[in-house]
This record gives C-alpha cells, sequence and structure tokens, in this order.
C-alpha cells in the first residue's frame, strides 16, 4: 500500500494535464519523474481519475520503453549503443558497468538502489562518442577506465 | 507586450542596437556535445569572472564608461569533437577557440576580452595550419548554412537575440503581406521535401491539408528523431528553438491551424528545456497565444515528450502518441493530411523542414531553388560521426558529394584510417562505399545506390569496421523497437536478425544470403509502415557492397577487420610467453594449457574467443591471427 502522500502528489500531477484521456502519457512520464519508477496502484488511480480503462493504462504504459513498474537506481546511468557509438566501440563500456555493479542481462538495478544501467539507442551526443548518461548528464568520450571513476565519483559525492 | 506590426519593429530595432552595443561578447556553446564536454562550467566560470571584474558590465542595458561585455550561450557551434567551443566577437571579428578548460578562461578573459591578443594554443589547427574567424576553418567555411545559420552566432534562450538576427521577420511578411494560399504557394514552388528521411515535397502536403472541408486542423512537428547515429533535429531544437516555433507559426497560417505540437524523444532533455523556455517567452509577450500582432490569427504551441519508441517517428504512430495511446501506425488512407491528430487534417514535417521554412518565405522560392539540385532544393544538415576527423554538425547544399563531406569537411578518417562505407540513413538506409565517394547526395540518387539520404545521419566508417556485424547491429535495432503490429516486421526482422547472429557466430551457410535476401524483399513491399518496409535496407545494402565479406564469414570463418568475436583465433607467441600460466587460470573452459616457464598453448577446438587471456597476459605475448 501506497501511502496518501502518493496520491495528493498524483493529483497535483494530474491537475496540471488536466483530466482527459491525452493526458496519460505526460502524467505518467511526471510521475516516474518523482518516484524513478510508475508504481502499479498509481497507474489504476490515474486511470479511474482521467475516465480511460485500466486495461488501456496498462497496454500504453508497457509499450514504451522508458516506463517502468520496477524501482530504479538513484542514479540511471544509460550506455548509449547509437551506431557511432557502437562503431566507436561503446560494448566494453557497457561490460565494465555491468561487471563493476554485478549486474546482468537480467538484473539492472542493484541491491542498494544506487545504480540502474541500461542501454539507449542514441543520445544524440555522437560527434563525442561513445558517451554515457547519468540521470540527465551526458558523459563523452568514454572508455572502460572512464566508467570505474564514473562510479566511484558517484558513490562519493552528490553528483545529481 | 507586443501589440502589432510597429510594436514588434521597434522591438527589432532596438535588439540590434542593444547587440550593436557589446564591446565583447563571449559565445559559448551550449549543445548536447559541448555541455557533455563541460561548457556549461566554463559558461559560469565566464560570467563569474566578467562579474567580479571592476569597470566592465554584463548587463544588457547600455551604460556609459564601462565595458559592455556579454556572456552568451549558443547553439552548436559545429565541431563537437573539440568542445567545449567559445568563440569571442567583438563586433564584426570572431575568435574561435577550442577545448577550452575552466583554467584557460582567466587567459581568455585578460589576453582576448580585455585585450587583443589570440591565444594560439586554443585555436583550432589542421595540416599545422591555425585558424582564427571560425568562418575560416575549412570545417565550417565549406558548409553553407540556413537552418544552422543562427547556431552559435546568438544567444539560444534569448528572444530578444533571435529578433535581432533577423527573427520573425518572415512570420510579420507572411501575416502582413501575404495571404495564407500564398505562403502555401511560395513553400510549394521552393521545392521544398521533408527532412525526415521521406522527402515528400512539404508544399504538397500544405495544400492537401488547407484544401480539406475540415476547419480544425493541426500542424505537428515530428522532433522524435531516433535514428541512432543522428543528432541534426535535436542540435536546431536546443540551438534555435526559435526558428522552428516560426517556421510552425508561418504553416499554421498558411494551413488555417491554431495548434501546433512538437513531439521530441525522450532522450533530448535540453531540447525540452529550450523549447518550453522559448514558448513561455513568446507567450508571455503575445507572440504567441490570440490574435497574434493584432492580425487575428491565433496559435497555441504544445510540447509532448516521447517515452522510448522508436516507432514513434512514424507519422500516424507519432500522432497516436500525442492523443495517449500506444505508438502504432495504422493503415492508409486515410493520409495525416486528411485525417491525423484526433481525425483532423494535420501538418506533420520533421524539425528541419519547418526550420527551412522562416528563410524560404523571407528570401523567396527562386532563392531556395538556386540552392542544390534540381529535384533537391537547398541545403541537408547532417551529423558527421564515426571513424571522422571532425565529428560534428553540418550543412551542406543537396548534392554535395561525399568525398568532399568526408574529406574536405570532416577533415579525412580518424588516426589515418582507411576509408571502408559510410552508414547513410540510419536503420532506414544503407552504406555507400568508395566508389560512390562522388555520387551527389540528393534524393534519387542516393536511392539507386539502395541507401537513402534519411534524417542525415552519416556515420564514417573504416577498415576496422566488420560491415557484417554493423547489419547485424541494425537488425537488432529494428527488431527490438518493432512494435509488433504487422507481420512481416514483427516475425520477419526477428528471422533476419537470427541468421545474422548466426553467420557473425561463424555457424552460417551460404544459403542464409539467399534466405537474408527473400525476407527482406518480402517485410520490404508486406510491411505496414515506412520503418518496418525499410527496415531490411542495412542487410539489404551490406549484401549488395559487401557480398565478399558475407562469403569471407560463412566459409573462411574470417573477419578481416576483426571484430567478429567468434571469428578470432587467439595465438600464444612461443617466443614472448615466459610460461606463467595466467592465460591459463583466466581461462573460463580451460582451453590453455602447457608447463610453467615453458610456452603454453591454446586449443582452437576449446577456445570460445573470449579473451580473457589476451587482456591479462602481463606480457602480451597473446595475439589474434590474421
Amino acid at each position: 500500500m501506497l501511502d496518501q502522500s502518493y496520491y495528493d502528489k498524483t493529483d497535483e500531477i494530474i491537475a496540471v494535464y488536466g483530466k482527459k484521456a491525452a493526458s496519460l502519457i505526460p502524467i505518467m512520464q511526471d510521475i516516474q519523474g518523482v518516484y524513478r519508477y510508475l508504481p502499479g496502484e498509481l497507474l489504476t488511480y490515474v486511470a479511474e481519475q482521467i475516465g480511460i480503462t485500466e486495461a488501456k493504462a496498462y497496454s500504453v504504459a508497457t509499450f514504451y520503453e522508458n516506463f517502468s513498474f520496477e524501482p530504479k537506481g538513484k542514479y540511471v546511468i544509460k550506455v548509449c549503443d547509437g551506431t557511432a557509438c557502437h562503431v566507436r566501440k561503446s560494448a566494453p563500456i557497457l561490460d565494465t558497468f555491468t561487471k563493476e555493479l554485478g549486474l546482468s542481462n537480467k538484473k539492472h538495478t542493484t541491491d542498494d538502489m544506487l545504480f540502474t544501467v541500461e542501454t539507449v539507442s542514441c543520445l544524440g551526443a555522437c560527434g563525442l562518442a561513445p558517451t554515457v548518461m547519468v540521470n540527465e548528464d551526458v558523459h563523452p568520450k568514454m572508455t572502460p577506465e572512464k566508467a570505474v571513476e564514473l562510479l566511484q565519483t558517484l558513490r562519493g559525492g552528490d553528483v545529481k | 507586450m507586443i501589440k502589432n506590426r510597429e510594436e514588434l519593429l521597434a522591438a527589432v530595432a532596438d535588439a540590434k542596437e542593444q547587440i550593436r552595443k557589446y564591446d565583447v561578447r563571449i559565445l559559448v556553446c551550449s549543445g548536447t556535445g559541448c555541455i557533455a564536454s563541460g561548457s556549461e562550467k566554463v559558461y559560469e566560470e565566464f560570467v563569474k569572472i566578467v562579474g567580479t571584474t571592476p569597470g566592465v558590465t554584463l548587463t544588457f542595458e547600455p551604460h556609459d564608461g564601462e565595458k559592455q561585455l556579454g556572456v552568451k550561450k549558443t547553439g552548436c557551434q559545429g565541431v563537437c569533437e573539440l568542445g567545449p567551443l567559445v568563440r569571442i566577437q567583438k563586433g564584426d571579428q570572431v575568435v574561435q577557440y577550442t577545448k577550452v578548460q575552466i583554467a584557460d578562461c582567466k587567459e581568455i578573459f585578460e589576453k582576448s576580452v580585455l585585450g587583443d591578443e589570440v591565444i594560439e594554443t586554443l585555436l583550432y589547427r589542421q595540416n599545422d595550419i591555425a585558424y582564427k574567424a571560425p568562418d575560416e576553418i575549412p570545417f565550417i567555411a565549406k558548409q553553407t548554412r540556413i537552418v544552422l545559420e543562427n547556431c552559435g552566432k546568438y544567444d539560444a534562450e534569448s528572444f530578444d537575440e533571435y529578433l535581432a538576427g533577423g527573427g520573425f521577420s518572415a512570420l510579420q511578411k507572411a501575416l502582413f503581406e501575404m495571404t495564407p494560399d500564398e505562403v502555401v504557394d511560395e513553400v510549394d514552388k521552393s521545392g521544398l521535401r521533408g527532412r525526415g528521411g521521406g522527402g515528400f515535397p512539404a508544399g504538397r502536403k500544405w495544400k492537401q491539408v488547407s484544401r480539406q472541408k475540415e476547419t480544425t486542423r493541426y500542424v505537428v512537428c515530428n522532433g522524435d528523431e531516433g535514428d541512432p547515429g543522428a543528432f541534426m533535429d535535436g542540435s536546431v531544437m536546443e540551438g534555435d528553438p526559435y526558428k522552428l516555433i516560426e517556421g510552425m507559426m508561418i504553416a499554421g497560417y498558411a494551413c488555417g491551424a491554431e495548434n501546433g505540437y512538437i513531439y521530441v524523444r525522450a532522450e533530448y532533455p535540453m531540447s525540452v528545456a529550450r523549447l518550453r523556455l522559448a514558448i513561455s517567452e513568446l507567450e508571455s509577450r503575445n507572440m504567441l497565444g490570440e490574435n497574434i500582432l493584432g492580425t487575428g490569427f491565433n496559435f497555441y504551441m504544445h510540447i509532448n515528450r516521447g517515452a522510448g519508441a522508436f516507432v514513434c517517428g512514424e507519422g500516424s504512430a507519432l500522432t497516436a502518441s500525442i492523443e495517449g495511446n500506444r505508438g502504432m501506425p495504422r493503415v492508409k488512407p486515410p493520409r495525416t493530411v486528411e485525417k491525423g491528430l484526433w481525425e483532423k487534417p494535420t501538418v506533420l514535417n520533421n524539425v528541419e523542414t519547418y526550420a527551412n521554412v522562416p528563410k524560404i518565405v523571407l528570401q523567396g522560392s527562386d532563392w531556395f531553388r538556386s540552392i542544390g539540385t534540381e529535384s533537391s532544393t537547398g541545403c541537408k544538415t547532417f551529423s558527421l560521426t564515426g571513424s571522422i576527423q571532425n565529428t560534428g554538425l553540418i550543412e551542406v547544399p543537396m548534392g554535395t558529394t561525399l568525398r568532399e563531406i568526408i574529406f574536405d569537411i570532416g577533415g579525412g578518417l580518424k588516426d589515418g584510417g582507411t576509408f571502408k562505407a559510410v552508414q547513410i540513413g540510419g536503420p532506414s538506409g544503407g552504406c555507400l562505399t568508395e566508389s560512390e565517394l562522388d555520387v551527389p547526395l540528393d534524393f534519387e540518387t542516393v536511392k539507386k545506390y539502395g541507401a537513402i539520404i534519411g534524417s542525415g545521419g552519416l556515420v564514417v566508417m573504416d577498415d576496422n569496421t566488420c560491415m557484417i556485424e554493423v547489419a547485424r547491429f541494425f537488425m537488432s535495432f529494428t527488431q527490438r523497437e518493432s512494435c509488433g503490429k504487422c507481420v512481416p516486421c514483427r516475425e520477419g526482422t526477428k528471422r533476419m536478425l537470427e541468421i545474422m547472429e548466426k553467420i557473425v557466430a561463424g555457424k552460417g551457410e551460404l544459403e542464409d544470403i539467399d534466405r537474408l535476401q527473400e525476407l527482406a524483399t518480402m517485410i520490404k513491399s508486406t510491411a505496414l509502415c515506412g520503418l518496418g518496409k525499410s527496415a531490411p535496407l542495412p542487410v539489404l545494402s551490406t549484401i549488395k557492397m559487401f557480398r565478399d565479406e558475407y562469403v569471407e564469414h560463412i566459409v573462411d570463418h574470417k573477419c578481416r577487420a576483426k571484430v567478429c568475436e567468434a571469428m578470432k583465433k587467439y595465438v600464444i607467441n612461443p617466443e614472448v610467453c615466459m610460461g606463467c600460466s595466467k592465460c591459463a587460470k583466466n581461462c573460463p573452459v580451460n582451453a590453455i594449457s602447457g608447463v610453467v616457464k615453458k610456452p603454453f598453448t591454446i586449443d582452437p577446438n576449446i577456445c570460445i574467443h573470449c579473451g580473457a587471456c589476451k587482456e591479462n597476459c602481463a606480457f602480451d605475448a597473446i595475439y589474434i591471427e590474421d
């Protein structure tokens, strides 16, 4: 059970976009922006509030890659595997993150909820490939060594 | 509030005057690339230095007796690889600095801002020549910038700077001197074609929408730049957001629409932020909203963020997503121009297409037609990436050859590599090779060679790139991004990917090439949407251009680029090996054996080509055999 504050926050978000079917995606994005995932209970609540069926809400939420029903880590590390990054060897960087954090193909988030590692198809900073995005910050010209350093910085400091 | 044309003209004059008053402008590139390289901190450092230096002032308002300094965040200055980029502008004199670090700011400020000295070490260099002015740098000098005109020159976030650079004169001209039909005609005559990939004439689209009986219409901008390796649209949205909005407003006026939607992909937070800021700046001056400039023209802008689905770059999927649905393409007809967003007639163009509109309206279709080729008019932006010396954002006339782009503008291959191919058009495109270097890049010609201009991603590859692996990479991308609605794309791409994986793993058969071609032809002719139809193109194109590499992988188990793991044959050099046994301990499958202090050997039949031995060898005794 989620406590009342979750529903209050959701009400606030719904109010921004209005109670209509077209508001579903931006509402879900904002909820995920706040909680780093999309709690199922809230999705049901949103569906009810904006007048669509629960099935519809879930069909949309599961269609888009960005929505996650699983809580994500404090730092979401998106390793770019777009063409430019791929050609400039992004695979070893992903390997380094997964290895260093003890993650796998199935497990994307560390147990301490600090890191989530994902791949992304392009961050739009191809000129500086290979790149990695931590939350909203892009890190350029990555190497496996810099990946290890980045993790150390993130663990130690309060990088946003 | 800008209530009418006179007030706008006054605001323009004012903005121009203000800009002229600056003694020095420090222009810090704030494109995604440079921000990643740390330009934000460089910007802050300059603001700090300027703010704490007596005798200079940072304000916009004129002041007597003090030096007027501006520190500005501009759109992409181009050479992303050399960021953070900073330009120092004094009147018409501009100096371009590259790789500016926080530690350099003070020196720049003292020598180049307060003084007139140029810091040689921070200049752009090519073939031992140092270039001072950005326009002299070959990378920029050889471009023609229409859409990117303002990028690097003006503050991307400032309405006043956009005005000073000539912004909104096209909207003015349209609203006060032209009828909507005249605007549509002008765009039609210009020959402007969709820059998102399809190349459909924009004017024809606009005409079809304005002819509809239904009077509620929409203008939608596709900013869901999903092609991996492409960042042109993102750069325009974050580098010159006002220009995109102006283009959309003109489209709204021309086609009788009151609402405009920009669909921006989720990975571009900066584009969203800058567009939002621009919209609120415009709203606060009533340049967006009701009765714009007192003409009775109403226009409202909305922003939708994508949620990570490549297929939403397809028109009908994009409008479905704005409506709050799963972004899946639908069967056409009816086309978007008849029934688009909320089943209403919709003009749907991409970012670069709209960004071309203001200049066309202002300078006329004849001017636009004078650039580019007969059937592909104007310029095209490309993002130049991969194994190339100068990566970055460029804009060149249609019909420019690859040779000019790669060697004259891009400065040739990175680290003196050998050119192998360039991938153009992303997952919907194909490869062009050495023999196509002199082919003019325009919509028709590129198509003849089995590729497409697409949105403009150019990924240069050298001989360290395995074309089979690249084709597999694209296949896995389209397979993952297939929305699953139609069988040919959902199942077909999956089968194609399986075959590609088989070949890369060294288990391919020669018949696989025929199977790939058969599947590709089927998908091409039967998939529901444009993205599905073009999904097999990267494979088809590589089969056409690099068939011998496919055969080599299948028959000889050889990857000439030494990329495919399964083809690598790890060998221990007995002359170098000290017999320390570290490799044998690291080998996960016990393929390495030997006696300590004597050279070890790898059994190729057991080896799984993981590379753990090579990585950990302290003596570099392990190598990959040709």
